[in-house]
């Protein structure tokens, strides 16, 4: 909880001038070639800052992975990607926009600028050749000027870094556990001393104790190497403990993106308040747990208007008709930097719509 | 755009133009005829399968009636020539179309059945089962073919197109047999395979329902190269004279134009067109192969689909780079308002949040 506390004191004590390391802005994806595809993410844009760990949340096939995944042109077959721009600020002040990189420009900027961590990474690392073969391949492969011995010394500096003891660049991947695996993988990830960290539910397959130990791994190597981490997951509880900042999707769209203290204790939009009252508060308060009716939109034949509205509780007539944009919530006293997609908190646009503007609910008021 | 594109490329029908208004489940079902190398091999495969079925009545000679037109050059009267006794060479190709396409389905099936039985089956008991069925197969591998197709061939009396085909496939099967063992080694040991075990799935229906479609593929591509092989052996043995040379194929024909010299004669028209004629066989059925394996594989099916298409609008799928474009969609539902326009349209927003 301390260290949560503090990232937040941080931030709302820290100046504004948050350096940008990653920018998505406007990104599209679709799935399927053919005439009628899906559209899986509409005009997504998402900053993440250098250093900073966003979390992205959101229930299964709300384009979490999509993102990710689209970010970094990774988005197998027949996935496609629409428009928009994925700019990367390189730590010397370049700029580069990853969708129009050359295959191999791409593929050198890959691990060593912007890593990705899989989901159900323990699969990836290959049977049968040992843990520090891999990780010196990996280093060699983009370094050709490090030599073996060296690659060795770093393997095993990185096996140790995520608490693995370092003679065990001679073992298998099979004489290690999931969890051990996982972390060879967040060590093979980090050894180029990457700038962006993404994870794709890293800790998805691993018990509770396993998933604590290696969220811990990562927010302390996040402070000594100082890189930025996308850390997606449906599990909430888990991105507030580890998250800086998170941005809950919905159907494709980001639908709230703030500090990940205010997106727990002061949640704007419907999704997000939802979202949170669907497991118990670790500390604080007992409050009363509530689910979120209904399943997802076919993202094949979404509904007009806000995606969300059929399951809200807060719809009114309006939310039928206009597409919310996202905007800083109507709240007195909040986050001027936090966004949140949701019509009760936009009243200009429903009335510049056409439609009667209706007041913050007192649930997404919330002090 | 399109225009230029469809005088181009001219191999799909105008039915493959992209129809919007087709219904989805409509166009589903016709998916295999869309593919355009499965569309090609299969017309070949049907030309030639009519020519087989009607080749006696249409041919323009009796293949085997002399003349007195020797080793003619083409002309109108015989349109691929004359052999060196006069006989027709159009009619000769005409009427052998047939006995080429029976043997080749006739062994394909059969030895695509006993790959499927013994490699199938193999793969799913393991133990003794598999090691038995392995070492037949293996037996079978290492026969040397040709050899025993000639001798089985000379021996049996009056070996026809028929017992052909039969000795073709008994010594055909083995390949099949192996790469479908192999297969099903692995996909028993899935996660579904496993899954539908626990659920408490009979055997066989694991076998047919879960097994079987992931093998279509290979089951398809084997028959599709078995029946290349058994066209191949046949013309071969023809060729060689071990096989009846009074019964017309095309290897019978490659075999007169063989024994008279036709190459040093210069008598191009004896051998060329059966040799065209295998050659088109062969792609045909490598054309459909490829088809298949589009159409099976799920994944390939939406990206193989329409190569024309994916190309102009400059998508190349592949794994690990996304194909981008810009192609910005317009949000078309009915009667929505965007707010980020709504608002941008009246005054300039200055105020948000001084709303309420």
């Amino acid at each position: 909880m301390s260290a949560a506390t503090t990232t937040y004191e941080d931030f709302a004590a820290a100046p504004p001038a948050r350096e940008p390391v990653l920018e998505i802005r406007n990104l599209s994806v679709e799935y399927g070639y053919d005439e009628s595809p899906t559209r899986v993410l509409r005009d997504v844009s998402l900053t993440l800052h250098r250093g900073e760990v966003l979390g992205l949340a959101g229930e299964s096939g709300c384009g979490k992975s999509t993102l990710a995944y689209a970010a970094t042109r990774l988005l197998p077959p027949p996935g496609l990607i629409t428009g928009g721009e994925v700019l990367f600020h390189d730590r010397d002040g370049g700029t580069r926009d990853i969708l129009r990189l050359s295959d191999r420009d791409l593929r050198a900027s890959r691990w060593q600028d912007l890593a990705i961590v899989f989901q159900g990474a323990m699969n990836s690392l290959n049977p049968v050749y040992r843990v520090g073969k891999q990780l010196v391949d990996a280093i060699q492969a983009h370094l050709p000027g490090v030599g073996k011995k060296e690659a060795y010394e770093r393997a095993e500096h990185l096996l140790e870094l995520v608490g693995i003891s370092p003679d065990r660049v001679r073992s298998y991947p099979h004489q290690l556990s999931g969890g051990m695996r996982q972390r060879v993988m967040i060590a093979m990830a980090l050894a180029l001393e990457p700038q962006v960290l993404i994870m794709d539910e890293p800790t998805t397959a691993l018990d509770v104790v396993m998933q604590r130990q290696i969220v811990e791994q990562i927010a302390e190597l996040r402070e000594r190497l100082g890189f930025s981490v996308v850390f997606i997951t449906h599990d909430v509880s888990l991105l507030i403990e580890i998250a800086d900042r998170i941005a809950i999707m919905y159907a494709g769209e980001i639908v709230e993106d703030a500090n990940a203290l205010d997106v727990y204790r002061r949640p704007r939009h419907p999704y997000a308040n939802g979202l949170l009252h669907s497991f118990p508060p670790l500390r604080g308060e007992r409050r009363e747990l509530g689910g979120i009716p209904g399943s997802p939109p076919d993202l094949g034949r979404l509904p007009s208007g806000c995606p969300f509205r059929a399951r809200c509780e807060f719809a009114f007539d309006a939310c039928a008709t206009v597409r919310p944009r996202l905007t800083p919530p109507a709240v007195p006293g909040d986050d001027p930097r936090r966004r949140v997609a949701c019509l009760r908190h936009d009243p200009e646009a429903v009335a510049a719509a056409g439609f009667d503007p209706v007041p913050v609910p007192p649930e997404l008021a919330v002090r | 755009m399109a225009a230029v594109e469809s005088t181009v490329l001219e191999t799909t029908p105008p039915d493959v133009v992209p129809q919007t208004t087709s219904a989805p489940g409509a166009r589903r079902r016709l998916l295999f005829l869309r593919n355009a190398k499965a569309l090609t091999g299969l017309s070949m495969l049907a030309f030639f399968g009519v020519i087989a079925v009607i080749g006696p009545w249409i041919a323009p000679y009796d293949p085997s009636a002399m003349s007195d037109a020797l080793l003619q050059p083409p002309s109108a009267a015989h349109w691929l020539g004359t052999t060196h006794t006069g006989q027709d060479v159009l009619s000769q190709i005409i009427v052998g179309t047939r006995g080429v396409l029976v043997v080749g389905l006739i062994s394909g099936v059969l030895a695509t059945l006993i790959g499927m039985l013994v490699g199938v089956t193999a793969g799913f008991v393991g133990g003794v089962g598999d090691e038995t069925l392995s070492a037949l197969s293996n037996v079978f591998l290492v026969i040397p073919q040709l050899p025993l197709i000639i001798i089985i061939a000379a021996q049996v009396p009056g070996a026809g197109g028929v017992t052909v085909a039969f000795i073709i496939a008994i010594t055909g099967w083995a390949w099949g047999a192996r790469v479908l063992r192999a297969q099903t080694l692995s996909l028993r040991r899935r996660d579904f395979v496993e899954a539908a075990r626990a659920n408490g799935e009979r055997t066989m229906r694991i076998i047919f329902a879960e097994i079987m479609p992931n093998l279509t593929a290979i089951i398809a591509a084997g028959f599709v190269g078995t029946v290349t092989f058994a066209v191949l052996s046949q013309i071969t043995l023809a060729f060689l004279g071990v096989t009846p040379i009074s019964e017309w194929n095309w290897g019978t024909i490659l075999f007169w134009a063989q024994n008279n010299l036709a190459l040093q004669r210069g008598a191009w028209w004896w051998f060329v067109p059966a040799g065209l004629c295998i050659a088109a066989l062969g792609m045909a059925l490598t054309l459909i192969n490829f088809g298949i394996d589009e159409f099976v594989n799920p994944r390939l099916r939406s990206t193989g689909l329409k190569a024309r298409e994916l190309k102009r609008r400059g998508i190349r799928p592949r794994i690990g780079f996304t194909p981008v474009v810009d192609e910005p969609r317009a949000d078309d539902r009915p009667g929505e308002v965007d707010a980020a326009r709504a608002v941008a349209a009246p005054a300039a927003p200055t105020t948000q949040e001084a709303g309420r």
